[in-house]
């Protein structure tokens, strides 16, 4: 391997890298906040990029009809708990929150669809409409267990997988989609090539992460979310629901797997099933952190990234399976190396 | 005096085992009540019934309101607050943050700034520790934390666990001073605490649980010279 081939692959490693960042910093979000490692993450991230493709063809996206099925089911549920509660009074508020509001991003977009919206309205389009799916499974599966273990919001979690993985194919058929490039300039730097796109990919990570940063820093409801994630009994005695902090997680984690969706759509053909690998080499990169750290899950995935690189360059076949197994070796590190938290020993 | 707050043959059971039993008590306006008791007595189960973290039966009014359907968070809203025996700090967070959180059950925040400058008036140690992380604090500098905390969200009634617990003694004059000035800010105190004598000293009326249920109630100037009190709880002198 010459140093300019290391050089190329260092480069597409960064890029893959700062794709992976995005979704690792949204998994170690939701897990802080709700104690839900959150796999369909992957998933979220690949139906972003299916909606943009199909607002791109000028079609409406399946996301639609899955965003309404999803908002009738919490809805419904949400009125049945209050009405079992004998809380009535709250209904018309849970019916604006579930239903309403979905429906309102539904007709948001169905009426901007026919104006044949440039480009960057698209891409808000398709944020828009990613944004209301997790916090509407959160309400629909994650909810009625919220006391359980982590392990069993695991296993749920992982069904959930497999269960989106089927509306996706319901919703958005099997075809792959790859979207038109978001730039096409290209930028050289000490002689290697640095497609514009890289340059966006790596733009986008750091600007939403900085953007997340400053939410946690500046903001009270920030601050009630990291509350949330440390001490749960005291951010309830604040009177910060962790229901609603859970919300708010679900939002923004949307937004960072969205965001990374639609980075990747116009370098990989995405299908309905492409959310999987995606997830899950996240995660790798979040466990790095130990599903606490923003800067470590970050850093975790850029090593993934670039570790899946240059396996992809020596064998191409087994880039997965080089990128799992360090998984071994960094729960063997994590194991022996952290000290186990406070709030782990609560549980 | 109008009442603030009333438990009704309140009962709690973990399981099968009742923790409290049957137990009644109220506190007025601007009254500070004490709970005293022995450990193990079910002064903390009582007062986590009272704030909604623990299920328990009979009936609770916070301001002529039942309190049955209202969850822990609607509770804190409406000015009933809880600093618990743990504190429950946010540990990794900054003293300046957590306190800024006591505000978050607030419909109106205009008033944090002043309400973050009372806090730094009454325990300077937290201005100049403002920007540490709470977890970094002594046992002392804790408490007031949540005490300032809690204070932030002015609250109606405050109810405190243990606030003397493992503090030196120095530390416990100055809480209970505190808490003795709260009621120039018209804040009722339901005051649960093993430190029987500095809890009577402080408040009007007191309670004495012992395994779960009220064995004896009065005004603290009598219970603190009630003979059997004495001999069980506040020593020699």
């Amino acid at each position: 391997m010459t140093a300019d081939i290391a050089a190329i692959l260092a480069i597409d490693g960064i890029a893959t890298g700062a794709v992976y960042a995005l979704v690792a910093i949204g998994t170690v979000l939701i897990f802080t906040v709700t104690r839900v490692i959150f796999i369909p993450f992957g998933d979220i991230a690949a139906f972003t990029a299916l909606t943009l493709a199909a607002l791109d063809a000028k079609q409406l996206p399946g996301t639609v009809g899955l965003v309404v099925v999803l908002a009738c089911m919490a809805c419904a549920m949400e009125v049945v708990s209050l009405a079992r509660t004998g809380e009535l009074r709250a209904v018309p508020k849970a019916v604006f929150g579930y239903l309403v509001l979905p429906l309102i991003v539904v007709g948001i977009v169905w009426l901007t669809m026919r104006f044949n919206p440039p480009m960057p309205v698209r891409l808000v389009l398709a944020l828009l409409l990613i944004m209301p799916i997790s916090p509407l499974l959160d309400r629909i599966v994650f909810r009625p267990i919220a006391d359980a273990s982590v392990l069993l919001l695991l296993t749920v979690s992982v069904a959930l997988h497999f269960a989106l993985v089927g509306l996706g194919l319901l919703f958005f058929g099997p075809e792959g989609v790859r979207t038109e490039p978001l730039t096409s300039m290209a930028i050289e730097i000490a002689g290697v090539h640095v497609s514009g796109q890289t340059v966006l990919i790596l733009t986008a990570a750091l600007v939403f992460s900085g953007l997340l940063f400053l939410f946690f820093d500046f903001t009270l409801i920030g601050k009630a979310l990291r509350a949330t994630a440390l001490n749960r009994t005291g951010a309830r005695l604040m009177g910060i629901r962790p229901a609603r902090a859970g919300t708010i997680a679900y939002l923004l984690g949307s937004l960072m797997a969205g965001v990374s969706g639609i980075l990747i759509a116009p370098v990989n053909t995405i299908f309905y099933d492409s959310g999987f690998l995606l997830g899950l080499k996240a995660f790798v990169g979040a466990i790095v952190g130990g599903m606490a750290s923003y800067p470590g899950a970050a850093l975790g995935a850029f090593g993934v990234g670039i570790i899946e690189s240059f396996a992809s360059f020596q064998s191409s076949t087994l880039k997965d399976v080089i990128v799992f197994s360090l998984l071994i070796p960094i729960l063997l590190w994590r194991s022996f190396a952290s000290q186990h938290s406070e709030e782990e020993v609560e549980e | 005096m109008t009442q603030m707050f009333s438990i009704e043959n309140v009962s709690v059971a973990y399981g099968k085992v009742e923790a409290v039993r049957n137990v009644s008590l109220s506190v007025e306006e601007g009254q500070i009540v004490t709970v005293i008791g022995p450990n193990g007595a079910g002064k903390t189960t009582l007062l986590m019934a009272a704030i909604g973290l623990l299920k328990s039966t009979g009936r609770m009014f916070f301001q002529g309101a039942d309190l049955a359907r209202i969850d822990v968070e609607g509770r804190v809203e409406r000015g009933l607050c809880l600093v618990p025996e743990k504190r429950e700090l946010f540990a990794d967070m900054s003293v300046a943050d957590n306190l800024l959180l006591g505000t978050y059950s607030l419909r109106d925040r205009s008033t944090t700034r002043k309400s973050l400058d009372d806090v730094f008036d009454r325990f300077p140690r937290l201005k100049e520790r403002s920007k540490q992380a709470a977890g970094t604090l002594s046992g002392g500098e804790r408490q007031m934390l949540a005490l300032g905390r809690a204070l932030m969200a002015k609250p109606k009634l405050l109810v405190l666990d243990e606030p003397s617990l493992g503090l030196a003694p120095l530390i416990v004059r100055e809480i209970f001073r505190t808490i003795a000035s709260l009621r120039s800010l018209g804040v009722s105190v339901l005051l649960v605490e093993q430190n029987a004598r500095a809890a009577l000293e402080t408040a009007d009326y007191g309670y004495v649980l012992e395994t779960g249920e009220i064995i004896q109630s009065g005004s603290a100037d009598t219970l603190i010279h009630d003979p059997k009190l004495i001999a069980a709880y506040l020593g020699g002198h």
